[in-house]
């Protein structure tokens, strides 16, 4: 009677799925990323064109702005899911909910995520950053951006069945996000002045494992709180 | 020994109980912050370095500690309630969270006061004072989820997940930012060095702490007796309770 | 003691904006704290009774349509 999928399958299946829908609205895709590009050309305008002064804060720009682009797009990552009851079929499925939801996290990474991290380097051109520090700046997006998905499903799952949870999320994920800007900004100035930065790189990948083993369980207890 | 700490997870138990560890602990820690307060302020010999600006640390440094421990007692609370379902232990935490804000403010705002004549500024982004403002901003948080909720229940659930998580945090935080500002600042600038500290400048320090803890277990118990009550408005006692207190 | 008159002890050494600043924040903010945490019992009790009535009300006038 009970027709089992392996977990490979049910993981494979819920990314296609969320991959397709995102195709198919485009908007979702493109607008965090259009956020993102917005801030980062906000801050020339606000703190001035000079290059030395854009040099030493683009580090710190680009991650803020990354940190808000996937804060807000991760708004979106449950709600639908939520309105529509299929988030309730997942929670009944006979998969453990910790694969589903590392799907459906990876899915978001792979929409709003990735594309961050190939437009990032066209801002740094603009915010004229230290020609050293490019390599570091991808490989911290690389590692930072998934921790930042992982960390911020959480606080999504959380508010998911409240009907205001915009600038709640914002209470509950910002703090959890400054041991990753710290680091990634500390490693992009390392960089800069030709320092090696593995160090730093190594405890964003530290915190990239210990939340993917973490933040899986996090999220689905939250989902089950919020669904109840 | 389980059965035993179930009973006291009954409503009406753990408000009585409550109220009986109270008066002690009101007495205690008014009487400790009165010794260690007064000691600090009056008799304890002046700082050779800070002068007299030094005497802030009697109220900055129990507050900063206590405001770590009232954060893992309340996350202890949450994981309490979460795994074994035990409703008393959610409202501990969910009494202790406003007073851990209270607390971290009072650790900010005099470390500024203190700062401003010591080091020249109200604020560095030093390692502990970015920590503590973190620490500010998870109380604050799990305090708005825990009142965006209507239903009670889920709300503790809710927030205690949020304060576990933010438990891994602070370590990250604390030594995240020590390397952080080690690479930008120029020597990050200690608090007093506990060797220079004289036995008369450091017992007041020490009653003062437990005073404030015994103070922070004291409100705690207030807040927990009026949350138990809340939530528990459709069981008789506490109607009857209720009646007696409107013909007062 | 290490003061010699009141007003040397108010003075704080020339820290006295400072010191009394960070006493008087604390204690006025622990103050509002406690009175809150005290005030809450007899607020929520009080609520509970006033629904208590309102119940009581409502099961009365259903009474008297029967």
């Amino acid at each position: 009677m009970k027709r089992g999928i392996s977990y490979t399958t049910a993981f494979m299946t819920l990314l296609q799925r969320d991959l397709r829908i995102a195709i198919r609205h485009r908007g979702d895709i493109f607008n965090p990323l259009l956020f993102f590009i917005l801030v980062v050309t906000l801050f020339p305008l606000g703190i001035g064109p000079e290059p030395q002064v854009l040099t030493r804060v683009a580090p710190g720009i680009i991650w803020v702005a990354a940190l808000l682009a996937s804060m807000l797009s991760l708004e979106r990552l449950f709600k639908a899911d939520y309105s529509d009851g299929s988030l309730e079929q997942m929670l009944l499925s006979p998969q453990p909910l910790v694969i589903l939801v590392l799907a459906k996290v990876f899915a978001h990474w792979i929409l709003t995520g990735v594309p961050l991290i190939l437009v990032a380097p066209l801002l740094a051109v603009l915010l004229h950053l230290d020609s050293n520090s490019y390599v570091a700046l991808m490989a911290t997006l690389a590692l930072g951006t998934p921790v930042l998905s992982l960390l911020g499903a959480i606080g999504v799952a959380l508010t998911v069945g409240l009907r205001k949870g915009g600038v709640l999320l914002s209470l509950l994920i910002l703090p959890l996000y400054i041991p990753v800007l710290i680091f990634a900004t500390s490693a992009i100035d390392s960089a800069s002045i030709n320092l090696p930065y593995t160090g730093q790189l190594a405890i964003i990948g530290a915190m990239l494992i210990g939340s993917l083993i973490m933040a899986p369980f996090a999220i689905g207890a939250s989902l089950r709180v919020s669904t109840n | 020994m389980w059965k035993w700490l179930n009973s006291y997870a009954d409503p009406e138990r753990s408000y009585k109980l409550a109220g009986t560890f109270l008066p002690w602990f009101v007495c205690l820690a008014i009487a400790l912050i009165g010794v260690g307060t007064t000691w600090g302020l009056l008799f304890a010999p002046m700082d050779y370095q800070q002068g007299d600006s030094f005497r802030i640390i009697y109220i900055h440094v129990p507050a900063a500690s206590m405001s770590m421990a009232a954060y893992m007692g309340m996350a202890t609370a949450s994981f309490i309630g979460i795994v074994w379902q035990i409703k008393a232990a959610d409202w501990a935490a969910a009494s202790i969270a406003p007073i851990g804000a209270v607390i971290t403010f009072i650790a900010l705002f005099t470390g500024a006061a203190w700062g401003k004549p010591m080091w020249g500024t109200w604020w560095v982004w030093d390692a502990r004072l970015t920590s503590e403002l973190v620490l500010l901003f998870l109380y604050l948080g799990v305090i708005a989820l825990y009142a965006s909720f209507e239903d009670k229940v889920l709300a503790a659930r809710a927030a205690g997940i949020l304060a576990i998580v933010g438990v891994i945090n602070i370590p990250i935080i604390k030594y995240s930012v020590d390397w952080w500002s080690s690479l930008h600042q120029p020597a990050t600038i200690k608090i007093t060095e506990k060797s220079t500290m004289t036995g008369d400048m450091l017992y007041p320090l020490l009653i003062n702490i437990v005073g404030f803890g015994m103070m922070i277990g004291a409100i705690t118990l207030v807040r927990f007796r009026a949350e138990v009550l809340a939530r528990n408005g459709m069981r008789p006692w506490v109607r009857e309770l209720a009646t007696q207190e409107v013909s007062k | 003691m290490q003061f010699d008159s009141m007003s040397d002890f108010l003075n704080m050494g020339g820290y006295a904006f400072y010191v009394w600043l960070a006493y008087g924040v604390t204690f006025s903010s622990l103050a509002i704290l406690i009175i809150s945490s005290a005030r809450r019992k007899r607020k929520v009790l009080t609520e509970i009774a006033s629904k208590q009535a309102r119940e009581e009300k409502l099961k009365e006038s259903r009474g008297k349509k029967q």
